[in-house]
């Protein structure tokens, strides 16, 4: 079959997933007077259109920052603001300001419904088939399967077309960054990764692993030469890329200052809810929330979160390939997930521990079919586990080290084996429980916490795993079957 | 993080996962089955019509009134029209439901929906379909399977996906609501066990089947014809011609045996409690109009236009008076009968009389130079699509009937939806299946030159910008107010004209296929 064919089938499959779960609830569904994340959107629609740029992140009598006040950068804003346009042409109802507060319908949900899907289509879904073709090892056909495994991850379906949030369009970018990087298109990389920086504050997650890529190339070229211009190149972009879009707020020096103020609310504690980072799940032993002070707390995230950040960027520094590129992302977003300031659990976007919000929104069935789905379809199509030889699993060198105490190499397979099977075991008894099993009454959160303390331990595995692939990579390049 | 992670945790080898041919087939199987039960699972929460009440009603009715009142009971508009069989199975349907929700069989709670009730009757299709599952791996077996070929050129795995992921069924089946994929299912296994010589499994499963929805009438003639001809006498001359002396008495009576035992069952209470003329009222209502109210694509939507072209005409060069023609529109929506302005008005016997001459000609074809289960099948398919080309009161989802085995897709079963929600769905899985059709009939035909020649080609293209006009364009016009109904017979016109295009392509390609076909067991 022809590879165009097939990837037209991948994509469809991919859409008609997404439509099927957002037939279900959203967040905050016929929940007054406070709704959730469908509401603040709409809400965004309602501000940004009726009111004049340099009321949008300010407090007044027309815009009540309690009530889902903007707290994401300015190209949230604007994308906003040409939804509402769409909006009032269809039922100005829709974006009338204060009377439309809580309003729903179901022509309503179909067009929030329809702007997510249109965003997706347009931005990250091409990215993903434009990654998976150029990034990704083997044939045509393992590559469609790629696609078709990235397509349908349940955690982003699950909380754009359910939940109802726009993280395709920040994602998205951000791999359209990556895309210009690896191909060589640092100028596209930069502008595409600042644009999903002015998109959602998030993103800063993967900002340093972009910096130090692009800083360790242009030292190796050279900083008195080549180097020093194509540093230039990429810093005007960025600059450029920002002036335009804080364009608006820049007229009056308090502009920029309050719209930081409402993207990083220090204001808040160490955290909300329950997110499986270090800090939710020491609390479980230790209340470090309430032992020390606001200012400590900044403190010792900050240095946790350097501390974890700091060998894998040095690295990626010193060697800006590819390969160590993209190993840096995942450390970095891992680290700043589990170290820094007032995580949201939705930063992670991993579907089994979000299963609490789901659950909160009336996703269940979509989470039980979509995860079921793509475990499935992963394990099916990447059978790999079990034919996987240990150089793919970059368990080389680990192994070299852990010789002596670990001296048979199925063991070492078995055991990863194991460890996986034992993950899903856990996520599906915690899903299970977390449904149909009521908490003691002593410990009224159990099931939310032991979700996330188990993630949390998952994630711990993960930046040490991964922080010893990328730190542990020889300098010769020929053993590298990857080569960037 | 999740995108390394994959790429990472799970660098992969297609080839050698493709290495164990056999327990790939299966594993495949497996996955298609359960991608699409999945996808079916997300559309539990979708638009449901006006069935979903009428298989409510019939769990309700069945469980809670004593078996003489079933075909009788009346507080529901939707009456029990299905036979007895059917009934039973609603019965024991009706069991399990008991535990999701009590209220759903209670019959006076008319249009009862709650969320337990729609988990429970889209669940008792989903499952339901298992049958169908069956039916498609019985089915995969007959065919004749080149070894080393790669996965995604096998016909057994294009004619896999063509069924279980079949768009018209799926629409009809988990969205609209029906148990249609079931009783394709059994369908299917019946075929396959005449395919695989099994005959007498093939006529018990065909008489439970017509037992169980008596719109497989329409296909008896092929059954009895093939049956008569090929399994009762027991061999051909050498030129294929009847050879009178193999008739076997006891072939024949142990096929009555199996049909009448299968009728008994099922008719037999209500023969001993003197319903049959009711049960029978019930199953054939021939009060209803020759049309339903959203046209079937069939002769007589050509022949209502061609009617209303000619009345127009007349009245606007005065050959006709206005004031004489009836009033009643034909697309106003309501299911009455009406009368023909100029042609001749089409009664009920006109109609079983034009299907029993369409599908002569294709029951002689086999009887004379029988072309073994291909030539069956073949005529099974015109004797569907026959009944539902002249059928009275044809219903646009029987042309599933006839589609399925030919393994096209429909595009006039688009007509049965309404809901906007829906529309995104319908494009993404009719593309979906449309373009697998495309590509993998292609590959599989290879030889035979282009799949489509150019006049076909540009029909069906021609559907894109008829669709686009009837769902976008339409309905900002001025028009929709005073024809709201008519995009909706636009497209069935249009569908009529290929409906029977491929009628009589089919029809020609029976007629003249050769006879040493018997032993090739490919479809």
């Amino acid at each position: 079959m022809e590879n165009w064919s097939l990837i037209s089938l991948c994509v469809l499959l991919g859409l008609t997933s997404r439509w099927a779960v957002s037939f279900h609830s959203y967040s905050g569904a016929g929940k007054p007077p406070i709704f959730g994340d469908y509401e603040a959107q709409r809400h965004w629609q309602e501000v940004t259109y009726n009111l004049p740029v340099h009321e949008w992140y300010f407090n007044n009598t027309n815009n009540d920052l309690n009530y889902w006040g903007l707290d994401y950068p300015p190209l949230t804003a604007y994308h906003s603001l040409v939804c509402a346009y769409v909006a009032k042409l269809l039922n100005p109802e829709w974006v009338e300001l204060h009377a439309s507060r809580g309003y729903e319908s179901h022509s309503h949900k179909l067009f929030m419904r329809a702007t997510v899907l249109f965003t997706d289509i347009l931005i990250y879904i091409p990215a993903v088939l434009l990654y998976c073709f150029y990034f990704c090892d083997g044939s045509s056909k393992q590559k469609v399967a790629t696609a078709l495994c990235i397509l349908l991850y349940p955690g982003l379906i699950l909380i754009d077309y359910g939940h109802f949030q726009y993280n395709s369009v920040s994602l998205g970018l951000a791999l359209w960054g990556t895309l210009g990087l690896g191909l060589g298109w640092d100028l596209f990389g930069c502008l595409a990764f600042t644009l999903t920086l002015n998109y959602k504050q998030m993103e800063l997650y993967h900002s340093l692993p972009f910096f130090c890529y692009l800083l360790g190339k242009c030292i190796k070229q050279g900083l008195t030469g080549r180097g020093f211009f194509h540093l230039v190149k990429i810093s005007m972009t960025v600059l450029v890329t920002f002036a335009l879009c804080w364009m608006p707020f820049l007229s009056d020096p308090k502009q920029p200052l309050q719209v930081l103020h409402r993207l990083f609310p220090v204001g808040r504690g160490l955290f909300e809810d329950k997110v499986a980072n270090t800090w939710c799940s020491l609390n479980v032993l230790i209340k470090i929330k309430t032992l020390l002070s606001r200012e400590t707390q900044l403190f010792l995230s900050f240095a946790l979160t350097l501390l974890f950040v700091l060998p894998s960027s040095l690295k990626l520094l010193s060697k800006p390939t590819l390969w160590q590129f993209k190993l840096a992302l995942v450390n970095t977003s891992l680290a700043f997930f589990l170290f820094s300031f007032q995580v949201h659990e939705k930063s992670i976007l991993l579907v089994a521990f979000m299963l609490p919000l789901l659950l909160k929104d009336g996703l269940l069935l979509p989470y039980v079919v979509t995860s079921l789905a793509f475990l499935f379809l992963s394990l099916y199509l990447l059978s790999a586990l079990e034919r996987s030889t240990e150089e793919e699993l970059r368990l080389g060198l680990y192994r070299k080290h852990t010789q002596h105490w670990l001296p048979k190499l199925n063991l070492m397979l078995s055991l990863c084996l194991l460890q996986f099977w034992f993950s899903l075991v856990a996520m599906a008894a915690l899903s299970f429980t977390s449904v149909w099993l009521k908490p003691p009454a002593k410990l009224p959160d159990l099931f939310p916490v032991l979700v996330s303390v188990l993630s949390f331990l998952h994630f711990l595995g993960f930046i040490i795993y991964f922080n010893q692939v990328q730190l542990m990579e020889p300098q010769r390049k020929k053993s590298l079957k990857k080569t960037n | 993080v999740v995108i390394r992670l994959l790429e990472i945790k799970f660098s992969f080898n297609l080839e050698t996962v493709m290495a164990a041919p056999m327990t790939n087939d299966q594993s495949c199987f497996f996955a298609l089955a359960l991608g699409v039960s999945f996808l079916k699972c997300l559309l539990i929460n979708a638009y449901h019509s006006t069935d979903f009440e009428v298989h409510r009603n019939w769990l309700a009715l069945t469980h809670s009134l004593p078996v003489p009142q079933w075909y009788y009971e009346a507080t529901s508009e939707w009456t029990l029209d299905y036979p007895p069989l059917f009934a039973w199975f609603e019965y024991g349907l009706s069991h399990i439901a008991w535990f999701f929700d009590k209220e759903m069989l209670v019959v006076q709670n008319l249009n009862y929906a709650s969320p337990a009730t729609i988990l429970f009757q889209r669940l008792s299709v989903i499952v339901a379909d298992v049958v169908f599952f069956y039916a498609v791996k019985e089915c995969c077996k007959c065919l004749r399977e080149d070894k080393g070929k790669d996965l995604l050129g096998k016909p057994s795995f294009i004619l896999t996906v063509l069924l279980l992921w079949n768009f018209g069924l799926l629409i009809v089946d988990h969205i609209h609501f029906q148990y249609n994929g079931f009783l394709f299912g059994v369908l299917l296994l019946s075929i396959a066990r005449h395919f695989q010589n099994r005959h007498f499994e093939g006529a018990l499963l065909f008489s439970v089947l017509f037992n169980l929805k008596h719109i497989y009438l329409y296909i008896a003639p092929a059954y009895g014809i093939y049956l008569l001809r090929c399994f009762c006498f027991t061999q051909s001359n050498a030129d294929g011609s009847l050879q009178w002396r193999s008739f076997s008495v006891v072939r024949l009576v142990t096929l009555g045996t199996i049909v009448l035992s299968t009728f008994a069952v099922s008719f037999g209470p209500f023969i001993a409690l003197g319903q049959l003329p009711q049960v029978l009222s019930r199953l054939f209502p021939f009060k209803r109009g020759l049309c339903h109210a959203y046209w079937a694509p069939n002769i007589w939507a050509l022949y209502n236009i061609a009617d209303k072209a000619f009345s127009i005409l007349g009245v606007k060069f005065k050959l006709l008076d206005i004031n004489k023609l009836p009033k009643a529109s034909m697309t106003g929506g309501l299911v009455q009968e009406f009368q023909h302005s100029v042609l001749p008005s089409v009664s009920p016997l006109a109609t079983l009389v034009c299907t029993l001459l369409s599908i002569l000609p294709a029951l002689f074809r086999i009887w004379h130079r029988p072309n073994g289960a291909r030539g069956f099948l073949r005529c099974l398919v015109i004797c569907a699509l026959g009944s539902f080309m002249f059928g009275w009161h044809v219903h646009e989802k029987a042309i599933l009937m006839a589609i399925l085995p030919l393994r096209f897709s429909c595009f006039s079963v688009r007509s049965v939806q309404k809901n906007s929600q829906q529309l995104p769905i319908k494009i993404f899985l009719m593309l979906l299946f449309t373009i697998f059709s495309l590509t993998s009939l292609k590959t599989l035909f290879r030889k035979g030159g282009a799949l489509l020649n150019p006049l076909e080609a540009t029909y069906l293209l021609g559907l894109i910008p008829l669709e686009l006009i009837c769902e976008f364009v339409y309905p900002l016009t001025v028009w929709q107010k005073t024809f709201p109904f008519l995009p909706l017979m636009l497209t069935s016109v249009y569908c009529a004209l290929g409906v029977t295009y491929a009628f009589i392509r089919l029809y020609i390609s029976l007629l003249t296929c050769s006879d040493n076909t018997k032993k090739i067991k490919t479809q």
